[in-house]
């Protein structure tokens, strides 16, 4: 068994069914507490494509993503009615075992947040709260996974480091490259970018449309010109609702609604 | 000019605000000088009361006596002067008590007019004798010589295993046993609160609902505020005897007694502050860490725990601290026996046991007295450090 | 596979451990509380609250020892309310991070980690035998104020500290003066807590016998104080007294249960006061 097919959970292999969707929400509504915050939310995230979730702060947009590895879960207070399917099965249907899910969509958070552990601990992290000891493949696996995260070269010699000494690019680099460790099939990325340099923020760009050939990413971002640069479609939340969705560039030459055309055109947000 | 009124009055509660501070803040330093004040005379007097003196043959050669060889000798288990660095003759004791062994009433005449010359004869007869005496009864023209005793050291009271300090004539003043009895109790409660405290911290800041965090919190808080005088009666009537019958033991007062209601008593403390250490770990570390597919408890033992364990140091050292500063409980159930223990199920002593038991026993400016001072500068620098350790483990993880 | 049903069963036995130990925790304190209250409750009667000690306190009532407390208490929260609630404004509202504010701060959290038997024996040296007050209620009070002063602060400067920086600065910006905005403005806001930090404070002191033990405690004293200048009993040890070194120690365990109810119940009360206080103030500070 080569340790890929180890890290794999029975996915179908995306190479087959371009065209089917990774993901999909259908008719998902998200209260907290009195606050309705997701209204009847229907949105495909197409395999192997960056979809980009835009709009103003508080539109849901965060809250989105973090339905697809229920990370809204934690909150106290937070009902979810309708389905979030992945590969094809509803992961908040009864049964389903939230690690095992989470350990299947990969995640990176606006501020760069890696462990207080070496820079080799932090990307083994996931292999391990999952139970792979295998030193050699430990040691491959970290290596190929700083290698899609276009670390290696400047990390490999220093390992054992904690993954603090890094710059903050660095370490969100790291960061993905944690959330690559155990190969997810979806990568869910909550404004990447928002704390980081421009020069950081470039290579972090870069490394999204690399990894777009392996992965399917959902991207939630402030910046236009990023959800411009990166997605492939783009999908516009106001107000808990989703107003527009459409392929990226078809929506920034010819928004649809009104308000997609204010945002985007800076006139609000 | 009502502006001018109360500039002056702005500045008049300035200097209000400045001096309850400064009371404050003076209070530590007002209490290491009192302490000091009251207990450092203990060092470097004489370990007898005064007006005593012991008496000599001329020929003996023993240059000084400590208070240990005092007691030695007056147990009879040093009989010999050789034993003492002297020459071969075996100790001839002699008080006041004994003048009937070698005088009769008509030798020292009918007020005791004949004495000092007396005396003077038995020290020029016995080149062995140690006589312990009242000034008035000294001769004044000795044919012996006073023999001065070993002055109480610092390095003698820290390690002397002998807390005798009423004993006559040479009271010990050895603190080890007291210093060993609380550091026993204390570790002893600390075992048992660390891992019950630990888990009830990790449950409260990990794993309950906010709803039953609300239950647990004020527990928590009434467990730090029963008073420890009814820790130490509740222990007394229900823990002690349940000791005594279930290891089948004469008494219940034991070490064991003490940890455990030291352990309940150390607890809140334990539970609040690795609580709010655990709490300190940022959400966004443990999002990263579930999100990466581990479970809660991976998360709690892998990133939360190993995040705040400065916090449940400090937390363990704080407890450390309110167990061994504790004194009313201890002192209704650890049986109080001033003895180095060997075992949890023995009676043993804490320094502030000692204290509480045995200043109201001890005349004012007695060295008694102030060997309980002294115990007391003891117990403060020993809070002191724990203090200061615990402030230094938090600046180092601000930094 | 294996591994998945693994660490989830790890977590269900760690989680079920933890919940269980919390439990004891809970157990332990309504143990304690349960087995004072049911055998001290059939002691209380208004005859145990308001007559004297009879018979070798074996008989009677508990009246003097529960006066001696409150003048304790009264005596030390005179002065140590006062004094903590001014240092506690004055180091959060007028001092900056010096190090002199550094200083202050670690004086008085040293001073709460002082053991109270250390306390006592600075009040013998100081109140009662270099300032000649003799055990008095004077000297025991202050003791204890010293005792309450760190537990005073702490409260005060939390109370302080939760009160929003913006409402000093908008209080500035309309022309009033620091001191003007301490009393408008922070100290109405604080008082709640202020208040709860009172409370828990009285409850400490009531319960504190290693400080009274040389300064104010009498053993047996079937009168009432005259004047702060006068021994007195007290609650926590006459406790002490009825448990340990009484003259007839089984006669008089009926004394001590109803004592040691007395001292639980005023803990209880106090800490559900200031609960109430706290949540009852919480929640109107919320909404404003």
């Amino acid at each position: 068994m080569t340790t890929t097919e180890t890290i794999n959970t029975p996915h179908v292999s995306h190479m087959h069914k371009v065209e089917t969707f990774k993901a999909e929400a259908k008719g998902v509504n998200l209260y907290y507490k009195d606050f309705h915050a997701l209204k009847d939310i229907s949105l495909p995230i197409k395999t192997n494509q960056v979809t980009a979730l835009i709009g103003p702060s508080g539109c849901g947009k965060s809250t989105f993503l973090r339905l697809f590895n229920r990370m809204n879960d934690l909150i106290d207070g937070v009902k979810i009615t309708g389905e979030v399917m992945l590969e094809e099965q509803n992961i908040y249907r009864k049964g389903i075992v939230v690690d095992e899910l989470r350990k299947s969509v990969g995640m990176v958070f606006q501020k760069p947040n890696p462990f207080p552990k070496s820079i080799y601990e932090n990307v083994a992290y996931g292999l391990r709260v999952n139970g792979y000891d295998h030193k050699d493949s430990i040691d491959e696996i970290v290596e190929r996974s700083l290698k899609q995260a276009a670390l290696w070269d400047e990390v490999k010699d220093k390992l054992k480091k904690s993954a603090y000494e890094l710059s903050g690019g660095q370490q969100q680099r790291l960061c993905i490259a944690r959330a690559l460790a155990i190969e997810p099939s979806l990568i869910l990325m909550d404004e990447p970018a928002s704390a980081l340099d421009p020069l950081s923020t470039a290579k972090i760009e870069d490394l999204i449309y690399e990894l777009k050939n392996k992965y399917t990413i959902i991207i939630v971002t402030h910046n236009m010109q990023q959800a411009g640069r990166v997605s492939d479609y783009t999908a516009f939340f106001y107000l808990g609702e989703l107003i527009e969705y459409d392929k990226t560039k078809t929506m920034f030459i010819n928004p649809q609604n009104i308000k997609t055309q204010n945002y985007i055109t800076g006139r609000f947000g | 000019m009502n502006r001018k009124r109360l500039k002056i009055f702005e500045k008049v509660f300035g200097v209000v605000l400045f001096s309850s501070s400064t009371v404050t803040s003076l209070t530590v330093l007002f209490i290491i000088v009192f302490l000091f004040n009251e207990g450092i005379g203990l060092f470097n007097s004489t370990p007898v009361e005064k007006k005593y003196q012991f008496i000599v043959s001329n020929n003996n050669t023993v240059k000084e006596l400590s208070s240990k060889q005092l007691k030695d000798i007056f147990n009879y288990d040093i009989t010999n002067w050789k034993q003492l660095g002297g020459s071969n003759d075996s100790i001839l004791l002699f008080t006041i008590n004994d003048l009937s062994t070698y005088f009769t009433d008509d030798e020292l005449g009918a007020n005791f007019e004949y004495l000092p010359s007396k005396i003077n004869e038995l020290i020029k007869k016995n080149p062995g004798i140690l006589a312990y005496l009242s000034d008035k009864y000294v001769p004044e023209h000795l044919e012996g010589h006073v023999i001065p005793l070993t002055k109480i050291s610092i390095k003698d009271f820290v390690t002397g295993t002998e807390w005798y300090p009423t004993s006559e004539p040479a009271p010990q003043f050895g603190v080890l046993p007291l210093i060993l009895g609380t550091l026993w109790v204390s570790f002893g409660a600390i075992l048992i609160a660390l891992p019950l405290g630990l888990a009830t911290a990790i449950f409260m800041a990990e794993v309950a609902s906010q709803r039953l965090r609300n239950i647990l919190k004020p527990v928590i808080e009434l467990l730090a505020g029963i008073p420890s005088v009814v820790y130490g009666f509740f222990g007394l009537v229900v823990l002690v005897p349940l000791i005594q019958q279930l290891f089948n033991l004469p008494v219940g007062e034991t070490a064991l007694a003490g940890s455990i209601i030291l352990g309940i008593m150390a607890l809140p403390t334990i539970i609040t502050v690795s609580e709010d250490a655990l709490r300190t770990t940022p959400t966004s570390l443990k999002e990263a860490s579930l999100a990466l597919g581990a479970t809660r408890w991976q998360t709690i033992t892998r990133v939360t725990v190993p995040y705040a364990r400065s916090g449940i140091t400090a937390a363990s050292i704080l407890g450390i601290g309110r167990a061994v500063g504790e004194t009313m409980a201890v002192l209704m159930v650890t049986g109080n026996a001033g003895v180095i223990p060997h075992t949890f199920l023995q009676p043993v002593r804490t320094i502030p046991a000692t204290i509480a038991a045995e200043l109201g026993e001890s005349s004012y400016g007695g060295l008694h007295f102030k060997a309980l001072f002294a115990l007391g500068i003891l117990l403060f620098l020993i809070t002191l450090i724990i203090n200061t350790s615990v402030e230094l483990i938090k600046s180092r993880k601000r930094s | 596979m294996m591994s998945f049903i693994h660490k989830r069963i790890k977590q269900k036995i760690a989680f079920s451990f933890f919940g269980l130990v919390s439990l004891i925790v809970v157990g332990i304190l309504f143990v304690i509380l349960g087995f004072i209250i049911f055998r001290g409750i059939s002691v209380i009667n208004w005859g145990f609250l308001t007559q004297m000690p009879e018979e070798g306190m074996t008989k009677g009532g508990i009246f003097p020892a529960i006066v001696g407390t409150l003048c304790l208490i009264g005596g030390s929260m005179i002065f140590a309310f006062p004094i903590g609630v001014l240092s506690a404004i004055y180091l959060n509202e007028y001092l900056k991070e010096t190090w002199l504010k550094k200083f202050m701060r670690s004086m008085t959290n040293n001073l709460a980690g002082i053991p109270s038997i250390v306390f006592g024996l600075f009040g013998m040296a100081l109140f009662v035998n270099k300032l000649k007050f003799g055990d008095s209620i004077l000297a025991g009070s202050l003791t204890l104020g010293l005792l309450a002063l760190p537990v005073i602060i702490r409260t005060t400067e939390e109370a302080l500290k939760s009160v929003p920086d913006h409402l000093r600065i908008g209080s500035y910006a309309l022309g009033a003066t620091k001191l003007q905005t301490i009393r408008r403005v922070v100290l109405p806001i604080a008082a709640p807590n202020i208040i709860t930090g009172l409370i828990l404070s009285i409850s400490r002191v009531s319960g504190e016998t290693a400080p009274i033990l040389f300064t104010v405690a009498a053993y047996f004293l079937p009168k009432l104080p005259h004047s702060m200048f006068d021994q007195a009993m007290a609650l926590p040890y006459h406790l002490y007294v009825l448990t340990t070194s009484g003259t007839n120690m089984e006669a008089s365990r009926p004394m001590a249960y109803g004592t040691a109810f007395v001292l639980i119940m005023i803990v209880l009360i106090a800490n559900l006061l200031a609960n109430a206080f706290r949540r009852y103030f919480g929640k109107r500070n919320k909404m404003n």
